[in-house]
């Protein structure tokens, strides 16, 4: 009879040779089946062909930025990036005084600082708060003038980048409390305020925004009394917040159904109160749940700021849309769309990347 | 337990801590509390058995107002549970309660659970809720993991957590809910082990629990319920060797012959 107990551990081996390595990779992932090697071979192909002529097209016969619309005109086969040199401050700042236009450049740099600075958890601090309000201060400042001997500038004038960051940071910073809210008002056990919750979460988001900016800017007027006049791009503002803070709910409350019942029966036992429990507890549970629809929100708001176009602002989509209408530079929409594209995208990519390391961070801290 | 630990027993101190009186309870046209009365003293040790369904784990929910009872009246250390809610909280303050999952809270370290309430509910000083947390977590043998989070811990570590967390609000009653019944066996006795040794610092309990064997040699009375009511209640040994009605009786032939 054989022996059926082990009594020396076996050792650690290695893997198999034909299971790790760059061939082996490229067998299990690219020629693992006939149709996935004649998937590999096809799409191979397709960016063989696509990706020359576009290099071609960008780069190698392309214009440099100090080129000239006749010249550009003249040989088609290349990018005109003599545009981008000639529109870059209009499409950046819009119509803001061309001598004044470090002062929409300085509020970018204040912007993009800030949010740098708020991705580290360390500064995640009430005091941080304060050095927000500094910088908003700052920034109003800086684009309104009218003090420190800066010259005043109507904020019909903002427009390009600042404004774009302006409207989404801003609405989105007011639309994120309210939104908390409105979400722990949704599941809230009195009626009223649950009522009152739905109500407002159903109706803003049964419409869509462009009907919300249109009432915003033509019939609120109406209803206003004469002589009072609330400024166009507040109401832009309001309208966006609005609109951002019910989509934010609805993606915290997913976030807060997902918290088991436990941890609000935990919290209720050790006598905490409402507020205590939701926001030691239940809150950055649910918040840290809730990032990737967040986060989708966040992005899609950023880039529907360009719809305030419609009621005669010019964010950074409107300002290149206007550079684009100058006879002179008539047609190279390629270039300039391709240059907010690359705007955005950087905008949006920087947005997703952060919240993938959020997420990260905050999972490595309270799971296996 | 030898002849000599039962005579070595606390006694409880005969001033009530806990009165049920006629309380009644429905889950919409299910009526899971049936007329059930009770009294405790500060210092008594009470496990609760029964089948399951029978309520147990409801009546002890019902003592610190997780669930809500629709007649009679609940008195507790003093203060009558109503739709008041500042005395519910003032209630759940002196009332610890240890889960069947644990409920440790994830996002926080393990000193965190255990300093978050005293810090926010007992508006005690950062410091000295850390120094008590410490305390208790040495008491419960798990003081050296006190910076991990709750989900590197094992299960029954997890538990012991539970019952520092609610130590350090220096409850007057602990209420244990089926406190064993999610770990893995091997991890049962180091849980029963840190509850034997409150019980033996005379710390009120009322534990629902299907461990007979703590039952019989920590409590100083055993209840047990069926079907909403409370059918039986008795020291353990008269319990185990005596029962009295059938309903009891077949309740511990089928958990003790098996």
């Amino acid at each position: 009879m054989t022996d059926n107990v082990q009594r020396v551990g076996l050792p650690d081996e290695r893997p198999p040779a034909n299971t790790v390595g760059p061939i082996a990779w490229l067998r299990n992932n690219l020629f693992n089946t006939w149709y996935n090697a004649i998937l590999t071979v096809l799409v191979l192909a397709l960016l063989g062909s696509a990706i020359p002529p576009f290099l071609d097209w960008l780069l190698i016969k392309a214009h440099g930025f100090d080129s000239t619309s006749p010249a550009c005109r003249q040989d088609t086969s290349g990018a005109c990036w003599g545009f981008i040199g000639e529109k870059l401050r209009f499409i950046l700042f819009g119509q803001f005084p061309w001598n004044e236009q470090w002062r929409p450049l300085a509020t970018i740099a204040i912007f993009i600082a800030l949010l740098l600075a708020s991705c580290d958890r360390r500064f995640w601090k009430p005091w941080f708060g304060l050095v927000w309000a500094a910088g908003l201060v700052t920034v109003g400042c800086l684009m309104w003038g009218g003090v420190l001997g800066l010259t005043p500038v109507e904020n019909t004038l903002w427009g390009g980048l600042p404004l774009t960051i302006i409207l989404s940071v801003i609405g989105l910073a007011v639309a994120f409390p309210a939104a908390i809210l409105l979400a722990l008002g949704r599941r809230s056990n009195m009626p009223a305020v649950k009522v009152l919750c739905v109500t407002y979460i159903e109706l803003i988001r049964g419409v869509p925004l462009i009907s919300l900016l249109f009432m915003a800017s033509v019939m609120l007027p109406l209803f206003l009394p004469n002589g009072v006049s609330i400024d166009k791009l507040l109401r832009a503002q309001i309208a966006f917040i609005m609109f951002a803070a019910a989509y934010m709910a609805e993606a915290i409350r997913g976030g807060l159904q997902a918290i088991p019942k436990g941890q609000y029966e935990a919290a209720d036992g050790l006598g905490l109160s409402y507020w205590q429990k939701m926001i030691k507890i239940i809150l950055p549970q649910a918040l840290a749940i809730a990032i990737p629809p967040l986060v989708n929100t966040f992005i899609s708001f950023f880039k529907d700021t360009s719809l305030v176009i419609i009621i005669g602002l010019y964010d950074l989509l409107g300002t290149a849309k206007a550079a684009l209408s100058d006879p002179l530079w008539r047609g190279f929409y390629r270039e300039a769309y391709l240059f907010i594209g690359v705007i955005y995208w950087i905008f949006c990519y920087s947005m997703s990347k952060y919240s993938q390391k959020l997420e990260r961070d905050l999972n490595r801290s309270h799971r296996r | 337990m030898s002849q000599a630990a039962q005579q070595a027993r606390h006694i409880p101190s005969g001033e009530e801590i806990i009165r049920c009186t006629d309380v009644n309870k429905w889950y919409g046209e299910f009526h899971v509390l049936k007329n059930v009365n009770l009294s405790v003293q500060k210092g008594e040790r009470i496990v609760i058995c029964g089948p399951s369904g029978s309520g147990k784990s409801t009546m002890i929910r019902c003592l610190n107002r997780l669930e809500e009872h629709q007649r009679g009246t609940i008195v507790v250390d003093g203060i009558e549970l109503t739709n008041n809610l500042k005395n519910i909280e003032l209630v759940r303050r002196e009332v610890g309660m240890v889960f069947q999952h644990f409920n440790l809270f994830p996002h926080l370290t393990v000193l965190e659970n255990c300093t978050l309430a005293p810090i926010w509910v007992r508006k005690k000083p950062k410091a000295e809720a850390e120094e008590m947390a410490m305390r208790y977590l040495k008491r419960v043998r798990i003081a050296e993991q006190a910076h991990k989070y709750p989900g590197q811990l094992s299960g029954g570590q997890q538990q012991r957590v539970a019952i520092a967390r609610s130590l350090c609000m220096s409850p007057k009653v602990m209420l244990f809910d089926e406190p064993t019944s999610a770990l893995d066996p091997e991890m049962v006795k180091e849980v029963l082990d840190v509850m034997i040794g409150l019980a033996e610092d005379g710390m009120t309990m009322l534990c629902v629990t299907h461990e007979m064997g703590f039952a019989k040699s920590v409590a100083d009375r055993v209840i047990f319920m069926d079907r909403g009511e409370i059918v039986e209640q008795d020291t353990p040994d008269s319990f185990f060797t005596n029962p009295k009605s059938d309903r009891t009786r077949l309740f511990l032939s089928q958990i003790l012959n098996h």
